[in-house]
């Protein structure tokens, strides 16, 4: 991983309110790839997922490993409107700590490709999963939005973006 | 610009060996924590796993994991436990010079949440012995900011870090 200066914070927040969503907005095409980190807990035992650039139409898909503390499991979806999974089994815990997600975004600024999305989901209430999403765009990504199925993330979660510099 | 990825710390295991390895007086400069490992134990037993322990604490530590073994994939939890476990090792007994790799990250470790992370667990050794690939979601149910973190095999075996077992400790700012 990049040291230094290139790993750079582009935004972080910290919910004083429940919320159903967060929206990183307005990013910058100036790094080469994008790591989000959250630390979220939520009021329903529900799934989280992530839209970018606000796109609604069905340009999401995705292929998921993840244990569940009994079963090992995988599973794929194709043609998704909703966004990208983060959460492979749904319950990060209700306190805002209760589990962590980190989302890479490689090469999220280039205009020619789609863009591939490797989320590692860490919530010891349901689930140790990864997912690699693809979003069917070659747009640049230049909001990322995560949001709740239904419900709320609590209080005190943590939402942060951080750009990686290749030079 | 400000450095936001800094290394705190790091360690070398020595001829000796070491029954654990262990990060003291952390600060609470950074936002969250990554510790990177490469090890192996002395003992000569099979299954060795790290426990770690935050601040001394013997409780409040659950997980979830996610692991292939080269047979099947498996999956396993555990709640109230002692210590937090983290990723399968080799012994003595493993192919020659392989040392395991894990990632270890911890966000908002000095915030009034509890604590979960995330650990990346592999160990490779071209024999048909339990190596694994695996992944691990903790938790710690603890508000306390962590300051230190202590790692060893979990079981009480008696076993050790092995000669050039390395630990390094990176903070990570989010401003």
């Amino acid at each position: 991983m990049a040291a230094g200066s290139t790993y750079t914070p582009i935004a972080t927040t910290t919910l004083a309110s429940a919320a159903a969503s967060y929206t990183f907005s307005s990013i910058p095409s100036t790094y080469t790839d994008l790591v989000l980190v959250t630390n979220f807990g939520a009021d329903t035992a529900t799934y989280a997922r992530c839209r970018i650039n606000g796109d609604t139409g069905s340009n999401y898909s995705e292929t998921s490993v993840g244990g569940n503390g009994s079963l090992a499991q995988s599973f794929r979806d194709s043609n998704v409107s909703n966004g990208a999974y983060i959460t492979y089994n749904g319950y990060a815990g209700t306190n805002a700590g209760s589990a962590m997600y980190t989302l890479n975004f490689n090469n999220y600024s280039n205009t020619t490709t789609y863009k591939t999305i490797l989320t590692r989901e860490a919530a010891a209430a349901s689930s140790a999963g990864a997912t690699v999403s693809l979003w069917r765009s070659t747009a640049a990504i230049n909001s990322i939005m995560l949001y709740m199925n239904s419900g709320n993330f609590a209080i005190g979660s943590t939402f942060t973006l951080y750009g990686i510099a290749a030079a | 610009m400000a450095n936001t990825f800094e290394l705190i710390t790091s360690t070398t295991v020595g001829a000796g060996g070491a029954s654990s390895i262990d990060f003291t007086s952390i600060a609470s400069t950074y936002t969250d924590l990554l510790i990177k490992l490469s090890t192996r134990q002395t003992g000569s037993a099979v299954g060795y796993q790290f426990g770690i322990r935050f601040n001394g604490s013997s409780s409040g530590y659950s997980r979830i994991l996610l692991y292939g073994d080269g047979v099947a994939a498996n999956a396993g939890s555990g709640s109230a436990e002692t210590f937090a476990r983290i990723a399968f090792t080799q012994s003595s007994t493993y192919t020659a010079n392989t040392f395991n790799n894990v990632e270890l990250y911890i966000p908002n470790y000095a915030g009034s949440a509890y604590k979960s992370f995330s650990t990346d667990g592999v160990s490779e050794g071209n024999a048909t012995q339990i190596y694994s690939a695996g992944i691990y979601a903790g938790l710690w149910s603890n508000t306390a900011a962590i300051t230190s973190i202590s790692i060893s095999e979990y079981s009480g075996s008696g076993t050790n870090f092995a000669q050039y077992s390395t630990a390094y400790l990176y903070g990570v700012k989010n401003a």
